[in-house]
């Protein structure tokens, strides 16, 4: 009887390595090590193949290993059953375009990944010209997912047009962002499809050498994705000319050192030059003088792993999904005080409450919704009163937000939002490289100012505006100006936090 | 190690990445593995064998969190502090976890057993708070699990 129980991360910080072994322990058990399929609040979720389909038992501890074996076996009901995996209605709702293998396939087996479509879009790409593969790309109408959103194609088309002797891709893993987790999950549950999207990348492109830059809070990601490598490279997938063809393209891990600035791509670039992680100056654009000074394509993991399906089934499949300028789908993640955290890949379009309260299913703590972080420590804290707002890059825009890469943070009504905006600071002072002064000095001027509101002090409101503003637009990068968006959104959905500790005070 | 020891170390790890000035994290990530952390003696050894000055090593030892200048201890609990984990009481976690190993975050604790550092994401926000035991995920911690976890520890 095979069992699969995943080897994601999550489902291992909710004890799947001991529902496992406990598992393998049994006779004529086979376990099977296989990615998440995304509903965490049900990991560790085990599954048995049956002749309808696969049979899903969650959450399970080591102790409720005997009894489903025994009632499974049996075919009687267990507690712990959801019955037949495909019908349930959080994953059937969604459109899994990106994650279609997440849960069903082994990680690291190559024939589970081709038997499930894996690779048909490197083979595509192999029979096709650099400026047809781009044109894929660009009608797709898919945009950088890493959350700044720029359209891929115009990206990849730069890099193509720039003659050079040599070009690089680069995939920014450094996935630093809380309450995002699906770049984790595609390079421990699907690291094949990363591969083929940065192949396909350097085969538009003309680039032979590619980087895959993963944050060191990742250690189960990094080991995947070499082992993965490794396994692409002996059946002939990487390295020199690909499948018989006379492409060639070879692929690197490099491990970041905790630094949340690498995620910025140009202080990414110096950090796999070795170097600090210091933002570099645009104009050039990398993808004219990036990496070694080079021309380079850049792009976040869920990025490249779009491109497989684009290759495989045309751009216009892709653009069906989607509204407006955001076509396709994106994998938002639900995450913080939420009842049912996990992965939901749906066309953009949904609003925030089908997704909160819908597939989130409320607050974990059963308590009011108070706040949404939507977008990462960079974005914008949106009240419960716009719960109706539409997943869409322009209309998250139009409300000062920023949809970003797809995660959201999810706040009770314990929530204090001036801490929450003291801590937006704290953070970029932290981390900032140092190189820009409005990042550098602000983010530690906007600590001290925010507790000076927060001491009752109100001639400080309009300083903490006016330095937000500086940030905002004298910033380098995102990192510094970004940081006014979580600051001034929780200052203005929620000024009453802000005098609270001067009322305690009296 | 003695220093001689350390040194030899740090220019064994060049040697193996090609003395390759692009491969400098990876050498200070293996050098760190080897030795328990980045030590002082090591840094002029990596920048002869890289060819850089020896400013420009520290400058990159010194700018990422990772790369500590002293051992830790026999083990490091990295607890999340950002804002997932933050929504679901991680801030009153790292207080008990601070208490009850009674070290601040960024120490080790006096019998030298656990270092305890505060990380920020660990892509375990379904499952907030979160912590790394020794790079083992560990979701949905309190501080009662977070004490029987240390208590687990050799």
């Amino acid at each position: 009887m095979k069992v699969h129980v995943p080897r994601d991360s999550a489902a291992k910080a909710l004890g799947a390595d001991q529902v496992a072994s406990a598992f393998a322990k049994l006779d004529g058990v086979e376990v099977i090590r296989n990615s998440s399929r995304g509903m965490v609040w049900l990991e560790p979720f085990v599954e048995f193949d049956t002749p309808n389909g696969r049979a899903g038992y969650g959450p399970v501890t080591a102790k409720d290993v005997q009894s489903i074996f025994k009632s499974h076996s049996s075919n009687a009901k267990h507690k712990l059953s959801v019955g037949l995996v495909e019908d349930l209605e959080w994953l059937k709702k969604q459109e899994r375009l990106t994650f279609a293998r997440a849960g069903i396939t082994d990680p690291l087996s190559l024939s589970d990944y081709i038997a499930h479509g894996g690779f048909e879009g490197l083979k595509t790409a192999l029979k096709k010209s650099g400026a047809e593969i781009v044109k894929q790309v660009s009608d797709s109408g898919l945009r950088g997912r890493g959350g700044a959103a720029f359209p891929t194609g115009i990206k990849w088309k730069t890099v193509l047009d720039t003659a050079a002797d040599q070009k690089y891709v680069c995939c920014n893993a450094d996935e630093g962002d809380s309450g995002t987790f699906a770049d984790r999950m595609v390079m421990e549950g699907d690291p094949f499809m990363l591969i083929e999207g940065m192949t396909i990348a350097g085969i538009a492109t003309g680039a032979t050498k590619g980087f895959v830059y993963i944050r060191s809070e990742y250690p189960d990601a990094v080991a995947v994705m070499k082992e993965a490598i490794a396994i692409a490279v002996n059946a002939n997938w990487l390295g020199p000319n690909i499948q018989g063809t006379d492409k060639s393209f070879s692929l690197v891990v490099r491990t970041g050192a905790g630094a949340y600035i690498c995620g910025e791509e140009t202080a990414m670039l110096d950090s796999l030059e070795g170097k600090r992680g210091m933002v570099r100056f645009k104009p050039p654009l990398p993808a004219i003088e990036g990496l070694f000074g080079k021309p380079t394509v850049i792009n976040n993991v869920l990025s490249f792993a779009a491109v497989p399906f684009i290759l495989a089934k045309g751009g216009e499949a892709y653009k069906n999904y989607g509204l407006g300028r955001s076509r396709g789908t994106l994998p938002f993640q639900l995450a913080g005080n939420i009842k049912q955290g996990g992965l939901v890949e749906k066309a953009f379009g949904i609003t925030l409450r089908e997704l909160v309260e819908g597939f989130g299913g409320g607050t974990a703590s059963g308590r009011r919704v108070r706040a949404m972080q939507v977008g990462g420590p960079l974005g914008a804290y949106v009240p419960a009163s716009d719960l109706d707002l539409a997943m869409d890059y322009e209309a998250f825009a139009a409300k000062g937000a920023m949809v970003g890469h797809g995660g959201i943070v999810v706040f009770d009504d314990t929530v204090d939002m001036a801490e929450q905006a003291r801590f937006a600071m704290e953070f970029c002072a932290i981390e900032s490289c140092g190189k820009c002064t409005p990042c550098r000095i602000g983010a530690v001027r906007g600590i001290e100012v925010v507790d000076r509101i927060a001491d009752g002090d109100a001639s400080a409101l309009p300083i903490l505006a006016d330095l937000c503003n500086t940030m905002k637009f004298g910033s380098l990068c995102a990192l510094g100006g970004f940081t006014p968006y979580p600051v001034m959104s929780a200052l203005t959905h929620f000024p009453d936090d802000f005098s609270r500790a001067k009322e305690a005070a009296e | 190690m003695s220093e001689a020891n350390q040194t030899a170390a740090a220019a064994a790890i060049a040697a193996r990445h090609g003395n390759r000035p692009d491969e400098l994290l990876e050498i200070l990530h293996e050098l760190q593995e080897e030795l328990g952390c980045v030590a002082e003696a090591a840094l002029p050894v990596i920048a002869k064998a890289l060819n850089l000055s020896r400013a420009e090593v520290h400058g990159v030892v010194t700018f990422y969190h990772d790369f500590r200048r002293e051992p830790a201890g026999r083990h490091v609990i990295k607890i999340c502090a950002a804002e997932s984990c933050q929504s679901m009481k991680g801030r009153e976690l790292l207080a008990s976890a601070e208490k009850i190993l009674k070290v601040k975050a960024g120490g080790t604790t006096v019998d030298g057993k656990v270092t305890l550092e505060k990380v920020y994401c660990l892509g375990l926000c379904a499952c907030s708070p979160a912590m790394l035991v020794d790079n083992r995920p560990v979701g949905r911690v309190d501080a009662k699990t977070f004490k029987s976890a240390v208590a687990e520890l050799a």
